[in-house]
């Protein structure tokens, strides 16, 4: 992970060379994906360059980076959320439902939904740790539960499948101002999720990399026997990456909620798989133990560069789909043939 | 938690030492089964004691009742002169008592010494801002693993990078810093090649100069032999005898240990016939 500082000059660890332990990080590949990604519409796009452009192409990448974060700590610690999509959908509504159907003040629904999806995160950790059933099964339940939720009790308070009117209740826009505005940087207007962002990503990498609780991510997914049998707390430290995830989905389904001030029922569906692709073209592992919260941030980077870059270049927004899966694909070979560089450099 | 004591260097302590731990006439039932009967020794520190034995034979039970993993069903089980029970692996550790086991403690893919701290980080910092002291922990690391004479590479290499026997040495110099009293090691150089059993046989040595007590449990007379002080050996659940150094030599400790007649035996079966 980190490079050596000042350690004694040996001679084994001479001829490494500077790019062979670049490669031993998780992160590298992301980062050269991102290059080429931007490279490739930069040279095709004087929009996508432009800074209005750049602030659109932010704009998705943020609230995907805020999600992959998370997701990619969960992952580093062995374990998976499938239904983290779906509960920034289950926030969404319920703060949708508490201002713009009972008129409740946005800081007090905010705070409910903040509670209901600590719950979840909780009922997700605590049923894996306990069960010791793969967390893939179990949040899988859990996705399937909250998607007949969200619809069915959307339905039976609105009579639609959407929550709206969520300007209408009191404290919205301060509420607004914080989680969902925009600020102007050189006459360009930026979302206020990309600062957002930026500082989830340095307080994770602090964590991951400076911590106790990082270092317990890494053994609870490179080796729970392991973590237990020295006295790191393995089952605290999954539970706790599975409210992060769900803190994680409050802070998105907060920020789209006050931003398009009406929610649909099936905000969210299908968007869990999206988080762990950023995951894995950041550099995360499926088999856990490894990765990096700055390579979930540059897999998000590449997916809002993608999804703003096709639609600059004129394309048809279908072959979306296409690139991520290809994305997907190549980021999983080049990590295999990373960490298998970083294991023989080592030697 | 965050600074653990070292154990103190004692040079080489006398032969003759008030034993640290010790076993009186110990036996583990398993339902009908008995595991482990009437096995007696102690270890003193600055000692090695081998536990021998074949699969089978009751090594594993043994062990784990020092470590507190089982319980002890009869005799008596004393540590510094008092009987004890142990409820389960951590009140051995309060006691000074590291298992290192044959399926090592250590996660592959982290660092040397993340692995050597971990579930006991060194931390500077107050509340929020409380972090790991990484300077801290690799100086430490390399010193101790230094110490025990562990030349590293790098410290922030993954230890699956590692080969069998610099990990087990990374788990005993684990052990020793965190202040282990007694070292149970668990076949530490079965799945070792020649030359890598001699490096973990030369770390067992170094802990049991630093006053350690030492339980070393192997199949392998061999390796037992240059470095324990004590023998027991163990078949079939039961004590064959435990010897000192001076009461027994390799060639005897190795016909017991194979069973005497039945290597003769199986040496005869194996014999080809003289060609005609």
């Amino acid at each position: 992970m980190a490079t050596a500082t000042a350690a004694p000059v040996d001679e084994r660890i001479k001829n490494l060379g500077v790019t062979r332990q670049l490669l031993a990080r998780p992160e590298i590949g992301a980062l050269l994906g991102a290059v080429v990604v931007f490279a490739f519409f930069a040279v095709q796009s004087s929009v996508f360059r432009s800074g209005a452009g750049v602030a659109n192409w932010l704009d998705p990448a943020s609230t995907l980076g805020i999600m992959a974060i998370p997701v990619a700590l969960l992952m580093i610690g062995g374990e998976f959320d499938l239904s983290a999509g779906v509960m920034v959908g289950t926030v969404g509504l319920t703060i949708g439902l508490l201002t713009g159907q009972y008129g409740m003040n946005t800081w007090g629904a905010l705070v409910i939904a903040l509670a209901l999806a600590l719950a979840l995160g909780f009922f997700n950790g605590y049923l894996v740790v306990r069960t010791k059933l793969p967390s893939f099964i179990i949040t899988l339940g859990t996705f399937l539960m909250l998607q007949g939720l969200n619809l069915g009790v959307t339905k039976a308070v609105t009579d639609t499948v959407q929550a709206d009117a969520i300007d209408t209740a009191p404290a919205y826009r301060p509420a607004y101002d914080i989680f969902a505005s925009t600020v102007s940087v050189g006459g360009v207007e930026f979302r206020v999720t990309i600062l957002w962002w930026i500082a989830l990503t340095a307080l994770a990498t602090w964590v991951l990399l400076r911590t106790r609780f990082g270092n317990w991510i890494f053994s609870v997914g490179g080796n729970v026997q392991a973590a237990r049998s020295v006295g790191v707390p393995a089952a605290r430290t999954k539970v706790v990456l599975f409210m992060t995830t769900a803190a994680g989905a409050w802070l998105v389904g907060t920020m789209s909620a006050l931003r398009l001030t009406s929610i649909q029922a099936n905000t969210g569906i299908g968007e869990e798989l999206i988080y762990i692709v950023a995951a894995v073209i950041g550099g995360c592992l499926l088999t856990g133990g490894f990765g990096s919260a700055v390579g979930a941030s540059l897999g998000a980077l590449i997916f809002g560069m993608v999804q703003q870059g096709i639609v600059y270049l004129g394309w048809d927004s279908d072959w979306f789909k296409f690139f991520l899966g290809a994305m997907l694909l190549l980021a999983v070979f080049t990590n295999q043939f990373v960490r298998r560089l970083a294991e023989e450099s080592r030697r | 938690m965050s600074e653990t004591a070292q154990a103190d260097p004692v040079p080489a302590a006398a032969p003759e030492a008030a034993p640290l731990l010790e076993v009186r006439d110990i036996g583990k039932y398993f339902g009908s089964v008995i595991a482990l009967q009437g096995v007696s020794t102690q270890v003193a520190p600055g000692q090695v004691c081998c536990v021998l034995g074949d699969n089978g034979a009751g090594k594993s039970t043994l062990i784990k009742i020092l470590s507190g993993v089982h319980q002890q069903d009869t005799g008596e089980y004393l540590i510094d002169g008092e009987p004890i029970r142990l409820a389960n692996p951590r009140a051995a550790l309060d006691r000074g008592i590291a298992t290192v086991y044959q399926d090592l403690a250590m996660v592959p893919l982290m660092p040397i010494w993340r692995n050597f701290f971990l579930g006991s980080e060194p931390t500077k910092g107050r509340g929020p801002l409380r972090r790991l002291d990484v300077a801290k922990a690799r100086d430490i690391t390399r010193r101790e693993l230094a110490g025990m004479g562990i030349d590293i590479r790098d410290p922030d290499q993954p230890v699956g990078t590692l080969s069998g026997g610099e990990r087990q040495s990374v788990a005993i110099a684990r052990a020793v810093h965190f202040g282990a009293r007694v070292l149970i090691l668990d076949e530490p150089t079965s799945a070792l090649g020649v030359k890598q059993a001699g490096v973990v046989l030369r770390y067992i040595a170094q802990a049991r100069d630093r006053g350690l007590a030492v339980v070393f449990i192997t199949h392998n007379p061999h390796h037992a032999y240059p470095v324990g002080d004590r023998f027991v050996l163990l078949k079939r659940g039961r004590s064959l005898g435990d010897f000192a150094k001076s009461e027994v030599g390799l060639p005897e400790l190795t016909r017991l240990m194979a069973g005497g007649a039945e290597l003769e035996e199986l040496s005869h079966e194996l014999e080809r016939e003289p060609q005609a």
